[in-house]
């Protein structure tokens, strides 16, 4: 049920001019917060003119934005496929019926989850980098997609149980009536199931994942804000240059998560018959940075 | 063992994580108040601050939490050279509070308004039915079960701040855990997988129990309806 419909009642006339009180205030207090950071800002000099132009300038936008946004979308892609693929293995792991083996899927990804994804990123990049197992110069990159993988598959692993779950027992009685094993019944039938039932909470996870791979900027990954980073220093606009690459990623990250949300919508009505979305909110995980 | 344990007097990792317990703590306080206030102006009926509430949360949820951070020390503190204390420490430790609460604040609105949307409809109408307006009947109706449905959801975002407060190392928070991993890495080469097991393993220790503790909370809690 929507907040809105719950909380007030058709407003009166009264009612009507405190709301209409109460916006125009609303409205005046949100203006005099823009005004403040506005002339804090211009204060300092942020909103001159050679501060902006640099973002009109083709080399800007074909040294810096560009490289760098092409590598955060390298390292998301790559890790996207890798954590979807740790995730099925381990989700399917933590289903099986054998003790040993849901055991020890647990404990790994449980254990991934408690764990900040920046210290494994940066466990990893020390010791790949000095070990020699690959070149210095790849060993941010290999980091980054390590560190995603292992913390984001393990919350899709978790997706993927908590979806098999979700689903009604007759789905594997039905898969042991045609005389399927309970390991077959569970890859060709209930996971595939469970898979579209997640969708939505799949694709918020790869929010996390592009939003966590800024985090490459840490350990040295020419990622976006690196890029952008070295473009304010350069060009002595740091405030702007980092207000570009916030909003190329909100820009991005706010596409993915509407078709979450559409996708949210559209998947209830698909599997309960018609009955009205019973909550509208897709809450994201918040373990994100 | 010993050239381990030796680890442990050069350098002080307790302290470490007491600075991520601090950050966590106090971005804990400001995220929860500053989340309850926009979940309050998303679900309240005046447009603009629904409009507010939602643009909030939509801008600071979809920011990667390491530009917040690198912002707060490379715009804020060296550029608009705001200072939150005389302390050069201090203040940077402050610029990292500020960025991780105006951060999990999104998510502390969406938790709330998860919870709200727990709260059966017959509740909102028997709040009207006696003559409460809307913000008596948010306060003493709606909120109260609306907390208790959304103590789950809360935990999660409280582990994730926990966690998410190694990422004060962009604001260059030096003495967090996760630049002191960095340095003991760097120094004791010899000892890269003990030294993160020892950092992991404090994350563990620090989270789980809090994971259990808010899933019990919200059974015992849970209204019963």
């Amino acid at each position: 049920m929507s907040a809105q419909q719950v909380l007030f009642d058709a407003p009166g006339p009264r009612t009507r001019r405190i709301i209409l009180i109460c916006n125009i205030v609303g409205v005046l207090i949100v203006l005099a917060i823009l005004a403040w950071v506005v002339s804090a800002l211009a204060g300092k000099g942020q909103f001159a003119a050679s501060m902006w132009t640099p973002f009109l300038e083709g080399r800007t936008w074909e040294f810096f934005i560009l490289p760098g946004l092409l590598s955060t979308l390298k390292a998301a892609g790559i890790a996207i496929l890798t954590s979807v693929t740790f995730g099925l293995v381990f989700g399917i792991g933590r289903l099986s019926h054998l003790a040993p083996i849901r055991w020890i899927a647990g404990v790994v990804v449980e254990f991934l989850r408690a764990v900040p994804v920046l210290l494994m990123m940066i466990f990893f990049w020390l010791a790949l980098g000095r070990s020699g197992a690959v070149e210095p110069q790849d060993a941010p990159l290999i980091a980054v997609i390590l560190a995603l993988t292992l913390y984001n598959g393990s919350v899709i692993a978790e997706l993927v149980r908590s979806g098999v779950y979700g689903l009604p027992k007759g789905q594997r009685e039905a898969g042991m009536a045609i005389g399927l094993t309970r390991n077959q019944s569970l890859r060709n039938i209930e996971v595939p199931q469970a898979l579209i039932a997640m969708l939505p909470a799949l694709i918020s996870q790869f929010v996390v994942i592009l939003k966590d791979s800024a985090l490459g900027y840490i350990i040295t990954y020419p990622e976006l804000l690196q890029y952008t980073r070295r473009l304010g220093v350069g060009e002595g606009n740091v405030i702007p240059s980092l207000l570009v690459a916030a909003t190329i990623f909100i820009l991005i990250n706010f596409a993915l998560s509407s078709l979450a949300t559409r996708l949210s919508s559209l998947l209830t009505f698909r599997t309960r018959a018609g009955k009205p979305a019973a909550k509208d909110v897709v809450v994201m995980d918040p373990a994100s940075t | 063992m010993e050239s381990y344990l030796s680890l442990f007097e050069t350098y002080d990792v307790p302290a470490a994580f007491w600075v991520n317990i601090q950050l966590s703590f106090w971005s804990a306080i400001w995220a929860l108040a500053l989340g309850t206030v926009l979940a309050l102006f998303r679900i309240s009926p005046i447009l603009s601050l629904q409009w507010f509430g939602a643009a909030y949360v939509n801008i600071f949820r979809n920011t990667p939490l390491t530009i917040i951070l690198a912002f707060g020390f490379l715009g804020l503190f060296s550029v608009m050279q705001i200072s939150l204390a005389d302390d050069l420490n201090l203040s940077l430790f402050r610029i990292a509070i500020v960025g991780l609460s105006l951060y999990h604040a999104a998510f502390v609105c969406e938790a709330i308004r998860s919870g709200v949307n727990t709260v059966p409809l017959g509740q909102a109408e028997a709040a009207r039915a006696i003559g409460l307006g809307f913000l008596p009947a948010a306060r003493l109706i709606i909120l109260p079960q609306a907390f208790r449905g959304a103590i789950a959801p809360l935990g999660n975002v409280l582990i994730a701040l926990i966690k998410n407060s190694t990422v004060a190392a962009a604001g260059s928070v030096a003495a967090e855990s996760s630049s002191l991993m960095k340095t003991m890495i760097e120094f004791r080469s010899d000892l890269v997988i003990p030294i993160f097991l020892t950092f992991a393993l404090g994350f563990v220790i620090l989270v789980i129990p809090i994971g259990l503790l808010t899933t019990w909370a919200s059974r015992k809690l849970a209204v019963a309806r």
